[in-house]
């Protein structure tokens, strides 16, 4: 880490108020996530009486009832079926185009890649409307391509971005040599681009998996039964069921949380790092 | 941080623009090839559902439209008229703004005052690093939900906070005065830690030397938080401020499970409204209006952005 506090000599005045003061935000951030997934083994009773200590009852079963219903798995898999596309397109489609920009001299490169940069100033919501419209026309309505063709197109900005700065920074001499060795530009890109590009293709990736995981607005406007939905709209539809039943909304939410949280503190070094490079490199 | 220090540190040897369009590539054969294959998915894709449908919409915004068959209605600018007639939408508007400025009075400086303090080498910085970006990559529509029960007068935190200080219960987001406040206190709670990140990546690229020098010749914590750190962090301020209000004209995923834009519009944002009136009632023209406004702002922004601050880039 950082020793931006260049002598640390912390008294013991320092290191209380230190303390103190994050102990206390990270009260702020935890506690409404801990009463929720406490929330969820309590019942109604018990909730309106004492939300934040821990239930009276252990009522297991708001959780294993969900997760022995097929409502949750199915919107699980829909949901990891939707980002699945929506990263390999993204990974594969944007840097097929970011080398021929990085790699590939030709008559309007530059003008070309400003087009595609126009993506990265306007989100979805914009265009939704007519997005919408196009997807109906296309017959592509309540489909999971009619999620991920607008999320992959709006996410090509970025991507293609973030590919090409990459690509241009991979040293000179191995064009010049695998041009000697007779190696043609899909060779290159196939067997020496990618291969070195690991670090890069995790970022696109993690972006727009993160991106595709968590969308709402899309899949809201372009699926309309629930056998498609995706586990956003799912929780919402849930909790429009069940109304005020909030044990059981509560053990819903925690449950469709609990894969993005193991993920994230598994691999959370790859996941601040890629989501806040997308953000630094644009 | 390794993607970032990664990418960053091969920036120095990058050659200048100018000269890499000279870049002396040996004559490949092969090229058109190559183009034809890799580039065509993307201008297609992209044209399709990004640049396409953002044209289309300027057309729309001038039509009275149902979305069904072809917009005939011609309607000049009376959509954009109704729009800024349309007390819902000015405060969208309105509330868009005050994120905005929410999220550079409250959320910045919260941001830069944890980063300063997890610059300091003490045990638990790695946890407390995880905990305060945790908010980040929960999806907006479970830290809505998880909201809603915080706020709940019935079951919620706030019911038995009320009970154990003997107050009535307040229904904070059935109150139309009330509302926006509670959604500007979840947004900051979301979203503080994805800028605190950003600036522990700003810190760590500050030159120490600097902070040592100001320390031996007696400049307090606070003179040099203020007259070094602060200045060399401007790029990271404008960065955040940049992202602050680029999330905040999006904001709607937040919104919906909170309060849908009500009571009485008290909490919409633009794009809650052109859901909540272009798209649940096919107001294609209304709706496409929106949109063009929104992307009148955005398009304004991102080029004073550009110009402000990627000058050196």
């Amino acid at each position: 880490m950082t020793d931006v506090v260049s002598s640390e000599r912390l008294t013991a005045g320092t290191k209380a108020y230190l303390y103190t003061s994050l102990v206390l935000i990270s009260a702020i951030v935890l506690v409404p996530l801990v009463t929720t997934a406490l929330g969820g083994f309590k019942d109604l009773a018990d909730l309106r009486t004492n939300p934040f200590g821990l239930p009276l009852e252990w009522h297991a079963e708001n959780y294993t009832d969900i997760l022995f219903g097929d409502r949750y798995w199915r919107q699980m898999v829909n949901s990891l079926i939707i980002a699945a596309l929506t990263v390999f397109l993204t990974v594969s489609v944007s840097a097929m185009a970011a080398f021929s920009f990085a790699h590939v001299r030709f008559f309007g490169s530059d003008f070309l890649l400003n087009y595609f940069l126009i993506g990265l100033m306007f989100p979805a919501a914009t265009a939704i409307l007519p997005l919408f419209i196009r997807i109906r026309d296309l017959g592509l309505l309540n489909t999971y391509w009619g999620v991920v063709l607008p999320q992959v197109a709006f996410g090509l900005g970025m991507s293609i971005l973030l590919f090409r700065n990459y690509f241009r920074n991979l040293p000179e001499e191995l064009f010049q040599a695998a041009v000697v060795d007779g190696c043609g530009y899909m060779r290159f890109f196939w067997h020496i681009c990618l291969p070195l590009s690991r670090p890069i293709i995790a970022t696109v990736s993690i972006i727009s998996f993160v991106g595709s995981w968590n969308s709402y607005i899309l899949p809201l406007i372009m699926l309309n039964s629930e056998k498609m939905y995706p586990w956003p709209l799912g929780i919402m539809v849930y909790r429009g069921e069940f109304g005020t039943a909030w044990q059981l909304v509560l053990a819903f939410i925690t449950l469709t949380i609990m894969p993005t949280v193991i993920v994230f503190f598994v691999a959370q070094k790859h996941i601040i790092a890629g989501l806040t490079a997308g953000a630094v490199k644009s | 941080m390794a993607n970032v220090s990664a990418t960053t540190a091969l920036r120095p040897v990058r050659i200048p623009a100018t000269a890499s369009a000279r870049r002396k590539h040996p004559a490949v054969s092969g090229r058109l090839p190559v183009l034809l294959l890799f580039l065509p998915p993307a201008l297609l894709l992209f044209s399709i559902f990004v640049i396409l449908p953002m044209g289309e919409a300027a057309w729309y915004s001038l039509y009275k439209w149902d979305g069904y068959g072809l917009p005939t209605q011609y309607v000049g600018m009376r959509n954009f008229e109704l729009l800024f007639k349309n007390g819902a939408f000015l405060t969208a508007l309105k509330n868009n703004a005050m994120i905005m400025i929410i999220s550079i009075i409250i959320q910045i400086p919260l941001a830069i005052w944890l980063a300063m303090m997890l610059a300091h080498r003490i045990a638990g910085v790695v946890l407390f690093r995880l905990i305060f970006f945790l908010p980040y990559v929960l999806a907006d529509v479970a830290a809505g939900l998880i909201w809603r029960f915080v706020y709940d007068g019935d079951y919620g935190l706030f019911a038995s906070i009320a009970h154990l200080l003997g107050v009535e219960t307040p229904y904070v987001l059935a109150d139309k005065d009330l509302a926006m406040y509670a959604v500007l206190a979840v947004i900051v709670w979301k979203y503080f830690g994805f800028h605190m990140m950003l600036f522990i990546a700003g810190l760590q690229s500050l030159e120490k030397s600097v902070l040592e020098a100001a320390e031996i010749d007696g400049a307090s914590g606070w003179q040099r938080f203020r007259y070094i750190t602060l200045p060399l962090l401007g790029s990271t301020v404008r960065l955040s401020v940049f992202f602050a209000v680029v999330g905040s004209l999006q904001l709607f995923d937040l919104i919906m499970p909170l309060t849908g834009g009500g009571p009485f519009n008290a909490t919409q944002t633009m794009v809650t409204f052109l859901f909540n009136f272009g798209v649940a009632r096919m107001q294609v023209g209304l709706g496409s209006a929106v949109g063009v406004v929104l992307f009148l702002i955005c398009v304004t922004l991102a080029f004073t952005y550009k110009r402000v601050f990627m000058r050196h880039d």
